[in-house]
């Protein structure tokens, strides 16, 4: 199931399966390990490299990177300073002030609640203390287990068919919490909804 | 390329077009394909191949039509008849009957047919008829005409005169004179210039520039280069919602082919004029969408607005000179050039001219993207074209201008729509979005969740935004909480006087609007909750939550 999830979450990426494979090995062993033998690393170099190494390109670099990993740790982000030849302490400032970038590990699934004003004044706040109620998860973090994650967003842009909710890159809208609950469930027990 | 190329082109294009009788536009914008809208579009293809009438009825990927709560919304032209909530079972049926047989569905249709009379499509007149992939679409929907015409006949200080005649001021919020921002622009004799086309479309509860890049991307870089032509600019940046997957995708290809026709490069379509259009990703911050802001942006920097003067006309990107537009501004101006300023300055308001896109959303019953006149009325806008608010529930309050707009009565629903009537009533234009309140809100609760969102995306640079917010947050938390004292509201009114005074950028100066607002029009629902420690709404607990109101 991890597996599956892993070449889903990369099915951007043009690899065989074969080599996904030893790229989810890749994944759990250290990070730091990983970074120096898989191909991701390459790609992001390359990206670098298109960008001639330019410090005003940080951002697009750090969604490259966030688009290859799913997230950003402590050595992509030195490795990114050291390539830009700018402070760590800068790099991750930037990391750190935009919302979008992720510097932990997301969860095996993820569920991003929209919390903007269309959504809010539709309810979507009773959705979201709903799911966290029900699989005993804080917003902004991840399942003891590591399977869930519920975070929140301002503003999918969904906003005519508020509450939306977004379920491993699936729109919901229109969302009750009874919807969604089932839909977590689902997921969470392997089966595809 | 040649300009005569361009004219070459659109007459091809339109005669192919008219060689179909009929056109099936599937809007596939963000708003639809959640609705299964690409599986329409398919079945759409699949039913026209099954029937046989390939050569007659051409189905066409859309942007958004602008029924965005009755998605996946069909248009079939001629006749613009308009089909809701459409499944792949129905598009078959739709071509079996409509197109083949020539009786339209007649219980599939849009009911609401006020929701397009009182609109007035300007920006987006080509959203939900064209193609966003296919340059050719636009060019023979007239585009790039603009842009020819410039290029042969007009000087940049025509270009410029015909956009202060125009009248038409930024859409981005602040409603400054277009004209006059060119002209800064165009007066600095220094190079490289920049332009940076602004689509950070942070306010929650608002998606008309996403809607418009989805839809009509070559509006916003024909607008672009008009502008680059005008200020003599050297490179243009579309700085866009990394949130927006579909609006970034639509723009890169459309600068691709853009690109590829030699509309955008290097001595374009053969004259001396060069530009180049870049895209920038954003990355989830609410504070990058002020004017100084988008700029550390662009650079790669935290985005920290910096303090004014020296405006970035003077010294803006990388230290040069810079214009920023919003992309809704500069989808305007291609159409200011084809007709003429003074025909745009007689639609709207006599001090606001043009359209303005609205995202209406919230409770009512037709949300969706919308795109009216200035000075149209808030109650046309909710009750006419919005269809009133839904379950028989009391309309309450209508919040303008995002998070830091305001919350509005019913006794102000006659207020037209335009930057001074909105600012005297404490609300804002803002980026265009229209959130309908109804009974069931609470307003002391309503005005806390913008102030939570202001904090949150506080870029804390200065004082008082990232102090004074938090203290405005934790006396709401009191107050929520059942432990709020009379003195809370005069602290309030006191702090967020100081903010709106002494914040060094947009977002600090207006992220005081809701208090203010939801004070002026709903003081007694705040009374209620302090004294008598009720909620008319139900939505406060009043359990004192003491992690919350001692932050």
């Amino acid at each position: 199931m991890a597996l599956l999830y892993f070449i889903y979450k990369n099915r951007s990426v043009p690899y065989s399966v074969v080599q996904r494979k030893a790229l989810f090995k890749a994944e759990n062993r250290r990070d730091s390990e990983m970074l120096k033998e898989d191909n991701r690393k390459v790609m992001l170099e390359k990206t670098i490299k298109e960008h001639q190494y330019q410090a005003s390109s940080l951002l697009e670099i750090l969604h490259k990177t966030q688009e290859l990993y799913g997230y950003i740790n402590k050595d992509l982000l030195s490795f990114v300073a050291e390539s830009l030849k700018l402070p760590p302490s800068h790099v991750y400032g930037v990391a750190a002030f935009y919302n979008y970038f992720r510097l932990k590990q997301p969860g095996e699934h993820v569920v991003t609640t929209c919390l903007g004003t269309a959504c809010y004044v539709k309810g979507a706040e009773e959705i979201i203390s709903a799911v966290e109620k029900e699989f005993k998860v804080q917003r902004g973090n991840t399942t003891a287990d590591g399977r869930l994650s519920v975070f929140i967003t301002r503003c999918i842009g969904a906003c005519a068919m508020a509450p939306s909710i977004v379920v491993d890159d699936e729109v919901i809208g229109k969302a009750t919490k009874e919807i969604i609950i089932e839909r977590i469930k689902l997921l969470l027990e392997g089966k595809k909804p | 390329m040649k300009p005569a190329d361009i004219i070459h082109l659109a007459e091809t294009e339109l005669d192919a077009q008219r060689s179909y009788k009929h056109r099936i536009n599937v809007c596939c914008s963000s708003g639809c394909i959640p609705f299964g809208a690409l599986k329409v579009l398919k079945a759409f293809e699949d039913a026209v191949k099954e029937f046989g009438v390939q050569k007659e009825c051409k189905v066409a990927r859309t942007g958004c039509i602008g029924t965005c709560s009755v998605g996946p919304a069909v248009m079939i032209e001629p006749g613009n008849y308009l089909y809701q909530s459409v499944t792949p079972e129905k598009a078959r049926e739709i071509v079996r009957d409509h197109v083949v047989l020539g009786l339209p569905v007649k219980d599939m249709l849009y009911g609401s047919k006020a929701y397009f009379e009182k609109q007035h499509r300007l920006v987006m007149k080509n959203a939900g008829k064209i193609d966003p992939y296919r340059i050719e679409d636009y060019i023979a929907a007239g585009g790039y005409s603009a842009l020819v015409k410039c290029l042969i006949k007009m000087s940049p200080k025509d270009v410029i005169d015909e956009v202060w005649l125009s009248g038409l001021r930024g859409r981005g919020g602040a409603g400054f004179k277009i004209g006059q921002k060119w002209t800064f622009v165009a007066r600095a004799h220094r190079s490289p210039k920049y332009i940076v086309a602004n689509l950070d479309e942070g306010d929650p509860g608002v998606f008309a520039n996403r809607t418009l890049a989805e839809a009509d991307p070559h509006a916003i870089l024909e607008g672009m280069l008009i502008a680059a032509y005008a200020t003599e600019a050297n490179k243009g940046y579309i700085y866009i919602r990394a949130e927006y997957p579909l609006a970034v995708d639509t723009l890169k290809k459309a600068i691709d082919k853009a690109k590829a026709m030699n509309l955008i490069g290097q001595n374009i379509l053969e004259t001396s004029f060069s530009f180049d259009i870049e895209l920038r990703l954003g990355a989830g911050a609410f504070v990058a969408g002020e004017e100084t802001a988008i700029l550390a942006s662009v650079e790669g920097n935290r985005a920290n607005p910096r303090p004014r003067p020296p405006y970035p006309a003077a010294s803006g990107l990388w230290k040069s000179p810079t214009l920023i537009d919003n992309v809704e501004t500069l989808a305007n101006i291609p159409q200011i050039i084809s007709h003429g300023g003074l025909w745009f300055s007689k639609i709207g308001s006599p001090t606001c001219s043009g359209t303005k896109c609205f995202s209406l959303t919230g409770k009512v019953n037709n949300p969706g993207l919308i795109e009216v006149p200035m000075g149209i009325t808030l109650k046309e806008v909710i009750y006419d074209i919005g269809g009133g608010v839904p379950d028989n529930k009391k309309f309450k309050a209508v919040l303008v201008g995002g998070p830091s707009g305001g919350c509005l009565p019913d006794t102000m629903l006659d207020l037209p729509i335009d930057y001074e009537s909105l600012t005297k009533a404490g609300a804002i234009m803002g980026s265009g979005g229209i959130v309908v309140i109804d009974e069931d809100s609470c307003m002391v609760d309503t005005a806390k969740f913008f102030i939570d969102f202001c904090v949150e995306e506080s870029c804390g640079k200065c004082t008082p935004c990232r102090v004074g917010l938090h203290k405005i947050q934790e006396t709401y938390a009191r107050i929520i909480g059942g432990v709020g004292k009379p003195e809370d509201i005069q602290f309030l009114r006191s702090s967020c006087g100081y903010i709106q005074e002494a914040s060094l950028c947009g977002l600090g100066q207006t992220a005081p609007n809701p208090v203010l607002t939801t004070m002026r029009y709903f003081g007694n629902e705040y009374n209620e909750h302090i004294l008598q420690k009720k909620c008319a709404a139900g939505k406060c607990s009043f359990k004192h939550n003491v992690k919350e109101a001692e932050i």
